[in-house]
């Protein structure tokens, strides 16, 4: 059998994916004969024949899988595709496997899942607006760096939280615009893109040293919980180092 | 007293304010900002913002609204005999602040206390007002937690309930005699009357929005208290059956400790030094099993130090009991209930989770129990597999020994 070769829209493309395992299964192509690739970037030269997308009929598969699919598809592991598909195939076969964690496969795509999941919500938390006036209106723009393609799906969260402002989030994977009522895709953006102050950010690091209690110097949950990749794209780190070389000697009395 | 700006103000406000352990922002109801004007959503799940160096996370703007008092409890910073430098918001000034820092993305809303000027009454009026002009005026749907003063009317307590996700009302001490020495001028019974009403109006809140859909939201995420530890001579056995009793009879959604800290010009009745970190984390693991592995107050007296009545400060809660409750071990991972299951030190409720749904296609052995926990090590003396049986280990005298925990940095945290 000549491998197949799927070639997905996009990074997130989980729609793209579905169609083409769903083809494939029904055809029974096994996954080490299928190649997975985004866009026009080959990822394989030998690679054969494209996938036949008409074969797609519906298949049914546990709401667990689709859950943990759609979220394990957004991590930036190049392999998550074929993982994925492989796991599709052994599901179709035995669908209570999704629910058993000792599986090594499932447990594999289970950690990628939880690892976009934390992502998203590091993202949640980790975003910082800064105003910036366009025309006499307010813009809020963020420069953010995620570690896998969780973009598009935390606009939902930002566009409910922001509804009535009109804001930007820019990233070098891609960015997100909010006018307000409507939502726009644009191009991967660098850091200068993004304006560099904002006033509210000293009185922000005023809260932020004054909340911290010295006598309770824990810095090892802090850098678990915030690791040092975020630091710079986060205001309120700068006094950091202060705050802890000031607390030691309190903290030897 | 000079002017002070925005900053020296929230400087001194903050620090006064984080001696109140619960920042979360969790357990409210999900709403968005999506139809008409205004900011702000919650999830019902909460959201850190950022975390300080002390290993604690910011999701609320924790502040007081002053730390005047005309009340004199001996523990507190803010008492009216303290030295310290006073400040006050202005409701306006202090929604403005929460607005900055929300539209930024800085919080998930605000955490709001004070101590008491002029009268109770008045200060719950004060509190109510930020809430309701962020509500009214702001279409503010991001989380608000509000301190309560039991002393104020109680009308006025419950209409916190009204613009709140979360009413607190602290017991402070864990004891009645503390609180007759330390706080002379607060009440038990004026306390757990004020929670014991807050209730009410919960349930009867639910109960409407149950009937008609359009009944207003009254304290979504419910109601929490906060105990002081080690400034009065409560063992762990009276904090955790005070815990479990107000869980009970109230309905809290949380009971958080916060270790004392010692103060300056401190009075007599208080102990000098503060008490071990290690033992406010003890507590919190402690009500972690109560509320999460199924063990009743009575089951959790096996983990006490029979003479002290203290928890160990060198294991887990979960491991001293274990260890303290040979008897219930070792368990057998392809047949134990699920309560049992969740006994095995190092085994949380995901994990048991997982060891349930995997049996019913197979018998696990040791490999597949590795890869549903973080350290096989610490469980293997307590389980049995298909290929795995400790041999007496459990009746060795130096168990504890092996499984006891190197001593590490403690990390806290109160969530
Ligand atoms: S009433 Fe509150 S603020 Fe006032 S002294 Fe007592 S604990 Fe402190």
């Amino acid at each position: 059998m000549t491998p197949r070769l799927v070639t997905l829209d996009r990074e997130d493309d989980f729609e793209g994916w579905r169609n083409a395992a769903r083809s494939l299964a029904a055809s029974a192509v096994p996954a080490h004969q299928v190649v997975w690739q985004v866009g026009d970037q080959r990822t394989d030269l030998f690679a054969g024949a494209p996938v036949d997308l008409a074969t797609t009929r519906p298949i049914m598969v546990p709401g667990d899988f689709v859950r943990i699919a759609r979220c394990a598809l957004l991590h930036s592991e190049p392999q998550r595709f074929a993982l994925l598909y492989d796991l599709f195939l052994k599901v179709l076969d035995r669908p209570s496997l999704v629910r058993d964690r000792t599986d090594g496969l499932v447990h594999k795509v289970g950690a990628l899942s939880q690892a976009v999941l934390r992502d998203i919500h590091k993202m949640q938390g980790f975003v910082r607006f800064r105003e910036v006036q366009e025309e006499g209106v307010c813009r809020c723009v963020a420069w953010f760096e995620p570690d896998h393609h969780i973009l598009r799906a935390s606009a939902a969260f930002f566009v409910n939280r922001f509804a009535a402002m009109t804001w930007s989030i820019l990233t070098p994977k891609g960015s997100l615009h909010w006018d307000g009522g409507r939502l726009l895709e644009g191009p991967p953006a660098r850091r200068q893109d993004g304006p560099d102050a904002d006033t509210v950010e000293a009185v922000w690091k005023t809260y932020y040293a004054a909340t911290f209690n010295p006598a309770r110097l824990g810095t090892r949950a802090m850098m678990r919980e915030m690791p040092g990749r975020y630091w710079r794209n986060l205001p309120e780190t700068s006094v950091i180092r202060d705050l802890v070389s000031g607390s030691a000697p309190k903290s030897g009395r | 007293m000079a002017q002070l700006d925005l900053s020296e103000k929230l400087a001194i406000l903050a620090d006064a304010a984080k001696y109140d352990a619960s920042c979360s922002s969790s357990g409210g109801a999900r709403r968005d900002s999506r139809k008409g004007k205004g900011i702000g959503s919650t999830t019902g799940a909460g959201i850190c913002h950022a975390y300080t160096p002390d290993g604690r996370c910011i999701s609320l703007l924790k502040v007081l609204l002053t730390n005047s008092c005309v009340f004199n409890c001996q523990y507190c910073i803010n008492r009216a005999g303290s030295n310290v430098r006073r400040a006050r918001f202005t409701v306006r000034e202090l929604v403005d602040l929460t607005i900055d820092f929300y539209k930024r993305n800085y919080i998930e809303g605000l955490f709001l206390s004070s101590g008491i000027i002029r009268d109770p009454n008045y200060t719950m009026e004060q509190l109510i007002d930020v809430a309701r002009s962020l509500r009214q005026d702001h279409h503010f749907h991001g989380y608000i937690h509000l301190k309560t003063i039991p002393d104020a009317d109680p009308d006025l307590v419950t209409r916190a309930g009204l613009h709140a996700d979360r009413v607190s009302i602290n017991v402070e001490l864990p004891t009645d005699p503390g609180l007759r020495d330390l706080a002379p001028e607060k009440s038990r019974d004026r306390i757990e009357g004020a929670m014991g009403r807050m209730r009410g109006a919960i349930e009867d809140g639910k109960d409407a929005r149950r009937r008609f859909r359009s009944a207003p939201a009254f304290a979504p995420a419910g109601q929490s208290t906060q105990m002081i530890i080690g400034a009065d001579a409560a063992t762990d056995r009276d904090i955790v059956s005070r815990a479990a009793t107000l869980y009970d009879r109230y309905g809290l959604r949380r009971v958080y400790y916060s270790a004392f800290s010692p103060i300056p010009d401190a009075g007599s009745a208080l102990p000098a030094g503060r008490p071990p970190l290690l033992r406010e984390h003890r507590l919190y693991q402690s009500d972690w099993m109560m509320r999460f592995y199924e063990f009743s107050p009575d089951d959790l007296a096996a983990a006490l130090d029979p003479l002290s009545g203290m928890l160990p400060l060198d294991m887990d809660p979960k491991l001293a009991w274990a260890l303290r409750r040979r008897d219930c071990f070792p368990v057998d991972i392809n047949r134990a209930p699920r309560t049992l299951l969740l006994r095995v030190p190092g085994l949380g409720p995901r994990a048991v989770q997982s060891i349930l749904a995997a049996r019913r296609w197979h018998t696990l052995r040791l490999e597949d129990v590795a890869r549903i926990t973080v350290s096989l090590t610490k469980i293997r003396p307590f389980i049995v597999t298909a290929d795995w049986r400790p041999t007496l280990l459990t009746d060795r005298a130096d168990l504890a020994a092996l499984v006891r925990p190197r001593a590490t940095q403690l990390d806290l945290f109160s969530r």
